[in-house]
């Protein structure tokens, strides 16, 4: 989200808000982002030139390792607070442009992107109903009849969330609503925001900024439709047989995994848990990437995980076996044996990484 | 029978109904009407005739195809075949069709959105392109004034609210009150105000229907469509099919005003049963979180408050519970807990007493269910949060230590609602700066799922997570206690499930010391010493 207007930000400023989030400090935080507003920075350039790089530091450290999950929240925290202190709601100030609805696909728990496109519109002078992490759709849909927004903007980083994305995608477009799609969930180009039939698509908020703009032109009737109609392949139920066999293969896997490899036996039920979860993450990445038929997402996924892994001294050699477990009990699905396949020949094939080269993930831990 | 000149030679008797003259034969081209003339001449002209195929045209009123049929002396024989009711039907059946797919269009487009302006817009943008070169959508009066949707075929819909006299359109007064519509020949378009004429419509005002949009038992506003000077007036058809269509934009607008009217008394009732946001109050951060049961909802059986102390030497209560039960029922009593516990808050400092008058009230209230609580006092006293801790048969509080130890709290008690009296023992600790008591509800600890599909989250696990999570501000804790237990879940069902986090801040003591650093609230802000 750094571009040339954001040279104002210098390297000190960055890190003293750095070394504040790392304490979870919202009062330091709070000081370091008000002195850089006394100082002449103008508020835009605050939250994506300063606020949202340091925050995107905050995801890749927690990925090498070099933060705990409790400082990744704190530091979360205190930026969200100091954003809070700083940028006041604006008071029912007259419509200057439109209303919009920013929302988080449900389940989803970092809702810090969609906060900072919410605070730039506002200051676009769109009048902004941020609705934050964990809303239900119907309450979603609900609040945008009540409302009557002009457009939704729909942010995701968990691409683990997309086939729930397009379900939101279809209930705000079959009310009406157009939809703008962003976060790391939908691809670097965007390529599952469309997949997933949204109005449009951002990189950034300057980005969402400038789409709206432009202007977005309502759905017309024929926008009410079904999954399958935007996905055909979802008709072949390779999505719908894995969804329905997560525990199972999970299960499965850890169990073959013990009789080829001995030197799980001994595992903890700590690790034993750990590795559980870590195949149950690659299943429901597996299902993703059947749901959007897209390679790249599940491959990305656990070139990710295995550098993961590593970052924390834990050896990524059960992943290609486990990915060829999985494989054989999903022998009669073609699309995710081809998968898995394309899977374990990428953690075979990655480069090693050195320490804090761990690439952000598309888990999107920011 | 037409010659080479143009001259009808001969014709039957339809023919010579059709194309009355002198009766008798060598009749002048002129009598033939200019198309078939014209294709007469162009068979006859070119050397050796040029073939024709088969034409049409109209003969007085009715439509005639025509088929040649030359003969060897250079005379064509031009069969006429009278067209018109195939035409006709054929017309009809089009627009016929082509009202279908409107109105469907209309239907869908209008029964999408439940929102009253959206769907006002949308009537006048449709009826603009589909029925009229203009529209304007009036709007049920607001006292005097009527809000007004102007539209124009192909342009902007614009929407204001403007003081204007119905009576000056023929038709409209009756219209909003949902009388029969005035037959369109009885409006005068030179009648038509200013005010009904959308910005930009292009030269005079040719002809006008006024309808009405009908509601439920009051019209929903009326409709004026406009057609240019030179367009074509409004037929018979084309009024009953503009009723059609007001029929169902009515509708629409009728179940959106509907939607609304429910939605408003819905957020209404619901605002005091939501939980509140919260987060500092005298120097003590608290932070809460919510999730309902049924994930469409945003209440249930689950319940927390924070009262603020009087002053910051005072304690706050802060009040977690859980009623037996799930959905709204079960939110209507959370309700009556949480007003009846703010009534015992001058008798705070006794948790055992408040639990029994809580306990009294519920026992001869008409609710048969009961509920579980923790009742926590908390006084910030230098820089350590002092705590009294009371369980009323709900799960025991956990205190993160700094070093990430992580205590159980060991306050026990009956749950209210249930026996005619209430035993509590209250406990007391203390929280170091950067140290947290978390409060939860067994929605938390009885998640279901797991890696493994049937496994219990369990206070184990919750206790083992947590002493990853020291240090923490409260805030990021209750964030974390979600997002654990809802990965957990993964798409399995669960019960309600509250959070809610008392922490000393990790910096010293406030020089605010009356801070309140709730959300959005920029105006008290704590600070850090320096």
């Amino acid at each position: 989200m750094t571009d040339s207007g954001d040279t104002a930000v210098t390297a000190g400023l960055r890190d003293r808000l750095w070394q504040a989030v790392l304490d979870g400090d919202a009062y330091t935080t709070t000081d370091v982002l008000r002195q850089s507003l006394d100082a002449g920075l103008d508020k835009e350039t605050l939250l994506l030139g300063l606020v949202a790089p340091v925050q995107e530091q905050v995801g890749l450290a927690w990925a090498a390792n070099r933060i705990t999950v409790a400082q990744e929240h704190a530091a979360t925290a205190a930026n969200e607070r100091a954003v809070t202190a700083l940028i006041p709601a604006a008071s029912a100030r007259r419509r200057q442009r439109g209303r919009v609805t920013v929302a988080c696909v449900d389940g989803e728990w970092h809702a810090f992107p969609a906060r900072l496109v919410a605070e730039v519109l506002q200051l676009h002078g769109w009048q902004v109903d941020y609705l934050g992490p964990q809303i239900p759709v119907a309450h979603l849909i609900d609040h945008l009849h009540r409302t009557g927004a002009d457009a939704v903007l729909l942010s995701s980083s968990i691409p683990a969330r997309l086939p729930t994305a397009h379900a939101v995608i279809t209930a705000c477009q079959a009310a009406g609503m157009p939809v703008m799609a962003g976060g790391r969930a939908f691809g670097p180009d965007g390529r599952y925001a469309r997949a997933c039939g949204a109005d449009r698509w951002a990189a950034d908020a300057r980005g969402a900024a400038a789409a709206l703009e432009a202007g977005l032109r309502a759905p017309g009737p024929a926008a009410a439709r079904q999954a399958v109609d935007d996905l055909p392949h979802l008709a072949d139920q390779e999505y719908t047989m894995v969804v329905g066999a997560r525990s199972r293969l999970v299960e499965q896997t850890l169990t073959d995994l013990e009789k080829d490899a001995p030197a799980m036996q001994l595992y903890t039920d700590v690790q034993r848990h750990r590795t559980a979860e870590d195949f149950a993450f690659i299943v429901d990445f597996l299902a993703t990437a059947l749901y959007v038929d897209d390679t790249d997402l599940f491959t990305g996924f656990v070139t990710w995980t295995a550098d993961v892994l590593e970052a924390r001294s834990v050896s990524a050699r059960c992943l290609p076996p486990g990915l060829d477990l999985i494989a054989r009990q999903l022998r009669d699905f073609p699309r995710a044996t081809a998968l898995l396949r394309e899977g374990a020949a990428a953690v075979a094939a990655r480069p090693r990484p050195g320490p804090g080269e761990t690439a952000p993930g598309p888990g999107g831990v920011a | 029978m037409v010659d080479r000149e143009g001259r009808i030679v001969e014709a039957n008797d339809a023919a010579r109904v059709l194309l009355p003259g002198p009766a008798g034969d060598d009749r002048a081209s002129e009598d033939l009407p200019d198309w078939l003339a014209d294709a007469h001449r162009r068979m006859v002209g070119g050397p050796g005739g040029t073939h024709v195929n088969a034409l049409y045209g109209t003969i007085g009123e009715r439509l005639f195809e025509a088929h040649p049929t030359p003969s060897s002396d250079g005379d064509v024989v031009w069969w006429l075949i009278d067209d018109t009711d195939r035409r006709l039907a054929e017309a009809s059946l089009r627009s016929e069709q082509e009202r279908a797919a409107i109105l469907s269009e209309v239907s869908s487009t209008l029964l999408s959105s439940m929102n009253v302006a959206h769907c006002t817009e949308a009537t006048a943008r449709l009826a603009a392109h589909h029925l009229a070169d203009a529209a304007v959508l009036v709007s049920p009066a607001q006292g005097r004034r009527f809000p007004l949707t102007h539209a124009r075929a192909g342009g902007p819909v614009t929407q204001a609210v403007r003081t204007v006299d119905p009576a000056t359109v023929p038709g409209l007064v009756e219209a909003l009150q949902g009388f029969p519509p005035a037959p369109t020949q009885w409006i005068n378009p030179d009648d038509i105000p200013a005010w009904a004429i959308p910005l930009g419509f292009a030269g005079q005002v040719g002809s006008v229907i006024v309808t009405q949009l009908p509601g439920h038992s009051e019209p929903n506003g009326a409709l004026i469509l406009l057609r240019a000077g030179t367009g074509r007036a409004f037929t018979e058809g084309e009024e009953a099919f503009t009723r059609q269509f007001a029929a169902r934009a009515g509708a629409a607008l009728s179940a959106a005003r509907l939607y609304s009217e429910q939605a408003r008394v819905t957020a209404t009732l619901m605002r005091d049963l939501l939980p509140p946001d919260l987060g500092g109050v005298h120097g003590v951060e608290y932070a809460g979180r919510y999730r309902a049961a049924q994930d469409d909802q945003r209440i249930g059986g689950d319940f927390y408050d924070v009262h603020p102390g009087a002053d910051p030497t005072r304690e706050s209560l802060v009040v977690l519970g859980d009623v037996a039960g799930k959905g709204l029922d079960a939110a209507v009593l959370t309700g009556k807990i949480r007003n009846s516990l703010h009534a015992l808050l001058p008798l705070a400092h006794d948790h055992e007493y408040v639990l029994n008058l809580l306990n009294a009230a519920l026992l001869t209230s008409h609710h048969t269910r009961f509920a579980t609580l923790v009742l926590a006092s908390a006084r910030r006293q230098a820089v350590r949060v002092r705590l009294r801790l009371t369980s009323a048969g709900h799960p025991p509080p956990l205190v993160v230590r700094a070093d990430g130890r992580v205590e159980e709290s060991r306050t026990s008690g009956d749950l209210v609602g249930a026996m005619p009296t209430v035993s509590a023992r209250t406990e007391e600790t203390d929280l170091a700066p950067g140290e947290t008591c978390l409060l939860y509800t067994d929605g938390i600890t009885e998640a279901r799922g797991g890696p493994l599909g049937r496994e219990l989250y369990g206070i184990e696990r919750l206790k083992r997570d947590l002493t990853g999570c020291a240090g923490m501000p409260a805030e990021a804790m209750v964030e974390r206690v979600h997002m654990l237990a809802a990965q957990w879940l993964g798409r399995g069902r669960h019960d309600d499930m509250a959070v809610v986090a008392i922490g000393a801040p990790k910096s010293g003591a406030p020089t605010v010391v009356n801070g309140d650093t709730r959300p959005r609230n920029t105006h008290q802000r704590q600070r850090r010493n320096p």
